[in-house]
C-alpha cells in the first residue's frame, strides 16, 4: 500500500447474467492524492461509470480493493458523496429539505440543530442557491437542480467527491457556468474529486490529471495525462493557450485515433429484404442498410459532446 | 386573501402581481368561475329532470316523476336526523351508519393493504408467492364474501365491515406494490449513500416516492367500498342506507328509493373527492421530477 489518499488496486469487474459473462473492467490501478481533481474519460460503454460506482460502493468489484484514507471501501457511505447525472433530488422535498436530509443524517450527532441549519445554508450559498430554499426541484431549472445536488454532496463533507457526468444533461452555457463554479469551490475547499465525463474541454479545464480508458469489453486505463496548467484557470484565456490546446489534442488523439470506436453490426443475422426496412439491430445513424446487409463492420465516430 | 393582515408595502407588491384585476373587485372573477363551472351541469340537470317529468307523468307510468318524488319525500328531506327508534331514523342517520361501517372496514384495508403492498413491492419472493393469490381473490365479487363472513363472525355488523375490507384492499395492495417497485434506482442510491436505515428509508423515501400510486389505489378502494356497502347492507339489515333502500322497496315507497339513490351518489362523489384531495395535498410535487 502507499501514502495515496485514494487507491484503486487491481480492480476487476465481471457482470454475470445467466450464463452470459461480460468482463467489463480489467486491472484498474489508480492512485489519487488528497485535493486532486481527476477526470475519467472514455467512450460510452467503456465502464467508466462502473469504476465510479465501485469507488462509491454502489457496485461490488469482482476482485481488487479500493482504499480511501487507509480504509477499505466495501459499502456506500457519505464519505464518498455522489453527484448523479440526473441530479436525483427527491422531488417531494424542497431545496433546503433535500440538503437538510443529508446533513441531518450525516451530522445528526456531531452538530446541534442550529449548526446543522447553518451548515445547510452555508453549502447552498457555496452554489449560489440561497434564493430558492423553499422551491421544489420541479420549480427550478436543470442547472439549479445540479447545483443543489452538488450542495447536498458537499454538505456530507466527503473525503472524495464523486461526480458522474454532472453537467452532461445541461446546455452548453449553463455547463460552462457550473464548471466555473466547481473550479471555484474546488480551489476554496481543496476537495478530492473524481469526475466522469465525456467532454474533452471539461476534462482539460477542470482536472489535474485525466484518466483515459480504453474501450470495453475488458476496459482498462489506457493513458493518464497530467494537466500542468496554473490555477485559477480561465476558459477564455486558455482558449488561446498552446499548452491547453496541446492537452486537448492529446485527449482527442487518444479517443479518436488510438481508441477509435468500432461498432460491429453482427454478420450472423443478415437482415432479409423485408426486415431491412425496419430499424437495424445496433444500426446507428451513420450505418446504411447495404453496409449492414453485407456484414461489413461499420466504423463510426462517436461524438465527444453528445 | 392572505394579504389582509400584512403590511402596506406587501399589499402593494401583492396587488402588482394581480395585474389582471388591478384596482377592481374580485366579483367578476367569481362570477365567471361560477358561470363556467356550475352553469353547464345545472342546465343538463334541469334538462334531465324535464325529460324524466315528461316521461313519467303520463297515466300508466311505473315510476314517479321528480315532482312527485319531492312531494312524497319532503318530510325526509326536511328532517334528516329524526329518530323514532329501531330502523325508523332519518336519512342522515342511515348514511352515517353506512359511513361508519365504511370508515372501519376501509381503515383496516388501508393499513393492511399498504403493509402487504410494501411487502410484495419489496420482496421478489413475496411477490411470486402472493401475487397469483391476490389476482384470483380480487376477482371475487364483494357480495360473494358475505355468506362466508357471516359464517365466520356469526354477526351481521362485523360481516359487513369485512366485506368492505376485502373489497377495498386489492387495489390498495396492487397499486402500493407497483409504486414501491417503481421507485427510481437513484432514490435508492441516495438512501444507500446516506446510509439511511430501514425505518428512515421507509418514511423518507419509500412512502413519499410511492405516494401517487398508493393514493390512486386508495381512491379506487374508497369507491369500491361505497359500492359494496349498499349491497351488503341490503342483505344484513339494520340501520344503513342499503337496508333503507331494501326496506323502501318492500314498502313500495319508490320515491324514498329515488331519494336514497341521490344521497348515495352524492356521498360516493364526496368520498372520492375527499381521497383525491388528500392525495393531492400529500403527493404535492412528487409526481413531477
Amino acid at each position: 500500500m502507499s501514502s495515496h489518499y485514494l487507491s484503486i488496486e487491481n480492480v476487476e469487474k465481471t457482470f454475470e447474467k445467466g450464463s452470459v459473462r461480460s468482463h467489463v473492467l480489467s486491472n484498474i490501478n489508480l492512485h489519487i492524492d488528497q485535493g486532486e481533481y481527476i477526470s475519467i474519460i472514455g467512450h460510452s460503454g467503456c465502464g467508466k461509470s462502473t469504476v465510479l460506482n465501485i469507488v462509491a460502493g454502489l457496485i461490488e468489484q469482482s476482485s481488487g480493493v479500493v482504499i480511501l484514507d487507509r480504509k477499505e471501501v466495501n459499502a456506500p457511505g457519505p464519505d464518498r458523496a455522489l453527484v448523479f447525472q440526473n441530479h436525483s433530488l427527491l422531488p417531494w422535498l424542497t431545496v433546503y429539505e433535500n440538503v437538510a436530509l443529508a446533513v441531518n443524517k450525516v451530522a445528526g450527532r456531531s452538530k446541534t440543530s442550529v449548526e446543522r441549519h447553518e451548515w445547510v445554508l452555508y453549502n447552498l450559498e457555496l452554489v449560489n442557491m440561497l434564493h430558492a430554499l423553499h422551491k421544489r426541484p420541479s420549480e427550478i431549472s436543470g442547472g439549479m437542480k445540479q447545483r443543489v445536488g452538488i450542495a447536498r454532496a458537499l454538505a456530507m463533507q466527503p473525503k472524495v467527491l464523486l461526480l458522474d457526468e454532472p453537467f452532461g444533461a445541461l446546455d452548453a452555457l449553463t455547463r460552462a457556468h457550473l464548471q466555473d463554479e466547481v473550479m471555484r469551490i474546488h480551489s476554496n475547499l481543496k476537495n478530492t474529486v473524481m469526475m466522469i465525463t465525456h467532454d474533452v474541454d471539461e476534462a482539460v479545464l477542470l482536472s489535474d490529471r485525466i484518466v483515459m480508458m480504453t474501450n470495453g469489453p475488458s476496459a482498462s486505463i489506457g493513458e493518464i495525462l497530467s494537466i500542468d496548467l496554473p490555477r485559477p484557470r480561465d476558459r477564455i484565456a486558455l482558449a488561446d493557450s498552446p499548452r491547453y490546446n496541446h492537452y486537448r489534442q492529446e485527449v482527442l488523439r487518444f479517443l479518436y485515433e488510438k481508441q477509435r470506436k468500432l461498432e460491429h453490426i453482427s454478420p450472423k443475422h443478415p437482415p432479409s429484404q423485408a426486415r431491412s426496412a425496419q430499424s437495424l439491430p445496433g444500426g446507428g445513424s451513420g450505418s446504411s442498410p447495404s453496409d449492414a446487409a453485407a456484414g461489413v463492420p461499420v466504423l463510426q465516430k462517436v461524438s465527444g459532446a453528445s | 386573501m392572505k394579504t389582509l393582515s400584512t403590511t402596506a408595502t406587501e399589499n402593494v407588491s401583492a396587488l402588482n402581481h394581480v395585474s389582471m384585476n388591478r384596482g377592481r373587485s374580485i366579483w367578476p372573477r367569481i362570477r365567471t368561475y361560477l358561470l363556467q363551472n356550475f352553469l353547464p351541469p345545472l342546465v343538463i340537470l334541469c334538462l334531465l329532470l324535464g325529460v324524466w317529468e315528461l316521461l313519467c307523468s303520463g297515466t300508466g307510468a311505473t315510476l314517479p316523476p321528480p315532482s312527485q318524488v319531492i312531494s312524497e319525500t319532503w318530510e325526509l328531506i326536511l328532517d334528516p336526523f329524526y329518530d323514532n327508534g329501531g330502523n325508523d331514523v332519518g336519512m342522515g342517520w342511515q348514511i352515517l351508519a353506512s359511513l361508519e361501517r365504511v370508515a372501519v372496514g376501509y381503515s383496516f384495508a388501508v393499513i393492511v393493504g399498504v403493509a402487504l403492498g410494501v411487502l410484495v413491492g419489496q420482496s421478489t419472493w413475496a411477490m411470486r408467492g402472493l401475487d397469483p393469490v391476490f389476482q384470483v381473490l380480487r376477482t371475487v365479487p364483494p357480495l360473494a364474501w358475505l355468506p362466508i363472513s357471516l359464517a365466520g363472525f356469526q354477526d351481521s355488523n362485523p360481516s359487513a365491515i369485512f366485506v368492505i375490507f376485502i373489497t377495498a384492499i386489492w387495489p390498495i395492495i396492487i397499486n402500493t406494490s407497483v409504486g414501491i417497485r417503481n421507485i427510481p434506482e437513484d432514490y435508492r442510491n441516495v438512501a444507500r449513500v446516506l446510509r439511511l436505515n430501514g425505518l428512515e428509508y421507509f418514511y423518507k423515501i419509500m412512502l413519499p416516492a410511492a405516494a401517487p400510486y398508493i393514493f390512486s389505489g386508495l381512491r379506487i378502494g374508497v369507491g369500491l367500498s361505497w359500492l359494496a356497502i349498499v349491497a351488503a347492507e341490503m342483505l344484513i339489515g339494520g340501520v344503513g342506507i342499503g337496508f333503507f333502500i331494501w326496506d323502501a322497496w318492500n314498502a313500495s315507497l319508490i320515491s324514498d328509493i329515488i331519494l336514497a339513490l341521490v344521497y348515495v351518489g352524492l356521498v360516493g362523489f364526496f368520498l372520492d373527492r375527499l381521497v383525491a384531495m388528500l392525495g393531492n395535498i400529500v403527493t404535492r410535487g412528487t409526481s413531477a421530477s
